[in-house]
């Protein structure tokens, strides 16, 4: 089995490639920008688990080197996972729209643009799964963060839709959408403690989504009644929060 | 954020910084401010405490495992849980090991860490062969028994106080089975536990549970235990499912009555004088793990661990005086572990000396540190010493007097600029 990470720095993709490393014994092919910070976890991934571990470039926001990318992959994988991302500075895009713009690309556009090249393959070899990691800021706009939000909101919408078009060819998508994880995006936050978990934890009910071939995982689940609640909050009330 | 050691006391304000590389350290490092290093948090006092912390947390990868020597090397912040997750079932073990899996092989190194097997294999030292480490000047050092020594005998042991440890290569040992065969034999008093250490001394493993409540001819009665690896074959990891504590327990619910209680239960947990069982070695050597959280069972204002040595020739009036001065004041300790200790190393700070070893556990209270410096002072009477990893509160002044190389450790810090990058709230207190 070949898994392939794109934006495996990430900490919850790392943690991810270490389970279908461990469970499943799965080649795992790391791809994102910087490229010595794989070489060390390939090191890690196969010093721990003997597995094979391989090493790519890749960058979300270059779109144009996409489908290059891809189609020079020896192994083409059965499981695709999309972690990349990044949280941006709300205050800072209001001000400055290149850095929305990047936030957006990061987010949204580029995931977008790799995965269709993707779903193509997968959907010819009617075979394969592929897994994105969106939040929770997706599901309902708020100030404080609605440049990452909205583009969180466009990936969580983009992955319903690939879900809709392979389930015929027997491509399994998953949305992913954590809450609070503890990770380097998360550094020097305030998190409450008893809402916030381990990237270990998201990268189980990963796998467990996975096996499972559940479509839409919240890690923690109780996320999803949270952002239910979120959701029911009329629209005059909710202008009024200071969220 | 809010942060403590193991023992929750003391907690400060700090910020915390991780890192993944060489560089990311570095460009923390640029800030004009002092540091400590931390890895899972589980020394006990403020070893690991400042305004500003770097943390191993996400610093653990493995680079290299050398199948045929058994050698392995990772990063400062792999847990040992790790360790033993991945090798156990290739048939390698830790050559030594604390009574947790949860720390980190820095903290191991920064601690020099010992076990059950202290008197045959020493301090986790003994098992390193050799460290990288980056100094204050960012410069990356590295070092082993018999290169660039100075740096190896400081930093084993030196409290993350000679620089940040990043790497480390460590001998693990093979074994055949994942069990040990343990036997444990009842001691009625603090003669025949003495006894009991001594005539067992070829055993691999040896430990003892001591009641602290008992008095009288009871004093020092204790459950012994010993053990070494079985050859069985069966690699396989445990498979007993955690227990935690979820929230803060009520401080009262630990008092001297529950204790006493605990530990009549504990001790009369085998009928006969002895027993013999096999036990996965988790159990045997992480038997507070199987209960994540434990230290909230003291409640809010945490608890302090004691753990001192007295030298051999006087350990049995030393530990005679300590019990007796905690049983007279009903401080109860729910565990209270002791250990003959083997000889001391080269490293300039590691805490064993030969002689007899006395962890306690105290709830936190307004007495409390009064009541200590009392132990302080027994434990002085006999040349004692106590363990940084545990502490949170000895005085400068008795520090000194039981470390006779902190001098020399002293003048390596400022000679290296460590003792400007790298200070935590107990250096700063003991003037380390
Ligand atoms: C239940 C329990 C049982 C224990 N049993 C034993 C025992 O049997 N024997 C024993 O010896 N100890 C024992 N200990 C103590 C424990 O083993 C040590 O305190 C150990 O060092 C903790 O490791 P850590 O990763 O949590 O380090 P921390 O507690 O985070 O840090 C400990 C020290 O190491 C330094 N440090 C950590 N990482 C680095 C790094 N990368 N570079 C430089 N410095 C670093 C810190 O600055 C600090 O001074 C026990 C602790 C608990 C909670
Ligand atoms: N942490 C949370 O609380 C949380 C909550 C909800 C959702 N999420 C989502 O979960 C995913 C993973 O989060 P995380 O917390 O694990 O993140 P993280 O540790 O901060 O890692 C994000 C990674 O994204 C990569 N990346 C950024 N831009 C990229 C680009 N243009 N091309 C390729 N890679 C790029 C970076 O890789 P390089 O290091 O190689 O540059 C970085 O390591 C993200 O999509 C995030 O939005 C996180």
């Amino acid at each position: 089995m070949h898994v392939l990470i794109l934006g495996a720095n990430s900490d919850i993709a790392y943690a991810a490639a270490r389970k279908f490393a461990s469970t499943d014994k799965a080649s795992i092919h790391l791809a994102s920008r910087d490229r010595e910070k794989l070489e060390k976890k390939k090191q890690d991934l196969v010093t721990r688990y003997e597995v094979d571990a391989h090493v790519y470039q890749f960058d979300a926001e270059n779109p144009e080197t996409h489908q290059s990318f891809y189609d020079a992959l020896s192994d083409k994988p059965d499981v695709v996972l999309i972690s990349f991302g990044t949280l941006g500075d709300q205050k800072e895009s209001e001000k400055d729209f290149s850095k929305a713009l990047k936030c957006i690309n990061s987010n949204f556009t580029g995931a977008a643009s790799i995965l269709e090249v993707i779903a193509a393959d997968m959907e010819a070899r009617h075979s394969g799964c592929i897994i994105g990691i969106s939040s929770v800021a997706g599901e309902r706009g708020r100030q404080s963060n609605y440049i990452y939000g909205s583009a969180k909101a466009g990936l969580t919408a983009y992955l319903s839709g690939l879900r809709n078009r392979l389930h015929k060819s027997g491509v399994q998508v998953i949305t992913v959408l954590p809450g609070f994880v503890k990770t380097k995006m998360t550094e020097g936050m305030d998190l409450p403690d008893k809402l916030t978990v381990q990237p270990e934890k998201v990268a189980d009910d990963i796998h467990n989504a996975y096996r499972k071939r559940k479509p839409v995982i919240y890690t923690l689940w109780l996320w999803r009644y949270i952002m239910l609640i979120i959701k029911m909050i009329p629209e005059r009330i909710f202008v009024k929060l200071n969220l | 954020m809010n942060i403590s050691g193991w023992g929750r006391y003391p907690a400060i304000d700090a910020d915390l910084y991780s890192f993944e590389s060489e560089k990311e350290i570095l460009a923390h490092m640029g800030a004009s401010h002092e540091y400590a290093a931390r890895g899972l948090g589980r020394s006990y006092g403020d070893s690991s405490l400042a305004r500003h912390i770097l943390t191993s947390s996400r610093y653990r990868s493995f680079l290299h495992f050398d199948g045929q020597a058994g050698i392995l090397t990772c990063e400062s912040g792999a847990s040992l849980e790790e360790i033993i997750d991945c090798f156990l079932p290739r048939g390698w073990f830790l050559a030594i090991t604390p009574g947790t899996k949860y720390v980190t092989v820095g903290g191991a190194i920064a601690c020099d860490v010992h076990g059950k097997n202290h008197h045959h294999d020493g301090c986790f030292s003994e098992c390193v062969e050799s460290i990288k480490v980056m100094l204050a000047n960012g410069e990356i050092a590295s070092c082993s028994k018999d290169q660039n020594e100075e740096l190896f005998y400081a930093t084993c042991g030196g409290m993350g106080l000679t620089g940040i440890i990043l790497e480390a290569s460590i001998q693990l040992i093979p074994v055949k089975s994942a069990y040990i065969d343990q036997t444990t034999i009842k001691a009625e008093s603090l003669a025949e536990v003495f006894d009991l250490f001594e005539e067992h001394i070829d055993s691999k493993y040896s430990v003892a549970w001591l009641d602290c409540l008992a008095t009288g001819e009871h004093l020092g009665r204790s459950l012994f235990m010993k053990g070494g690896h079985r050859i069985d074959g069966r690699l396989e990891p445990d498979k007993k499912k955690y227990m935690s504590v979820p929230v803060d327990m009520p401080g009262f619910t630990l008092n001297q009555y529950s204790v006493k209680l605990f530990n009549l239960l504990y001790y009369n947990r085998i009928m006969g004088k002895s027993k013999e069982d096999v036990v996965h070695l988790n159990g045997f050597f992480y038997p507070l793990d199987n209960v994540l959280h434990w230290n909230r069972m003291y409640g809010k204002k945490g608890f302090a661990q004691y753990q001192c040595v007295i030298p051999k020739e006087v350990g049995k009036d030393g530990m005679t005086r300590l019990l007796k001065y905690i049983s007279d004041n009903k401080r109860g300790s729910f565990l209270s572990v002791l250990k003959l200790l083997g000889k001391k190393n080269r490293n300039w700070l590691s805490f064993p000396v030969e002689g007899y070893t006395l962890a306690l556990d105290f709830k936190m209270d307004d007495t409390l540190l009064n009541f200590m410096n009392e132990l302080d002072s027994i434990v002085s009477d006999y040349d004692g010493r106590i363990y940084l990893a545990k502490d949170s509160r000895m005085s400068a002044g008795f520090f000194k007097q039981s470390y006779p190389m902190l001098e020399k450790f002293r003048s390596y810090r400022s000679e290296t600029g460590a003792a400007e990058k790298f200070n935590s709230l107990q250096s700063r207190r003991l003037g380390l």
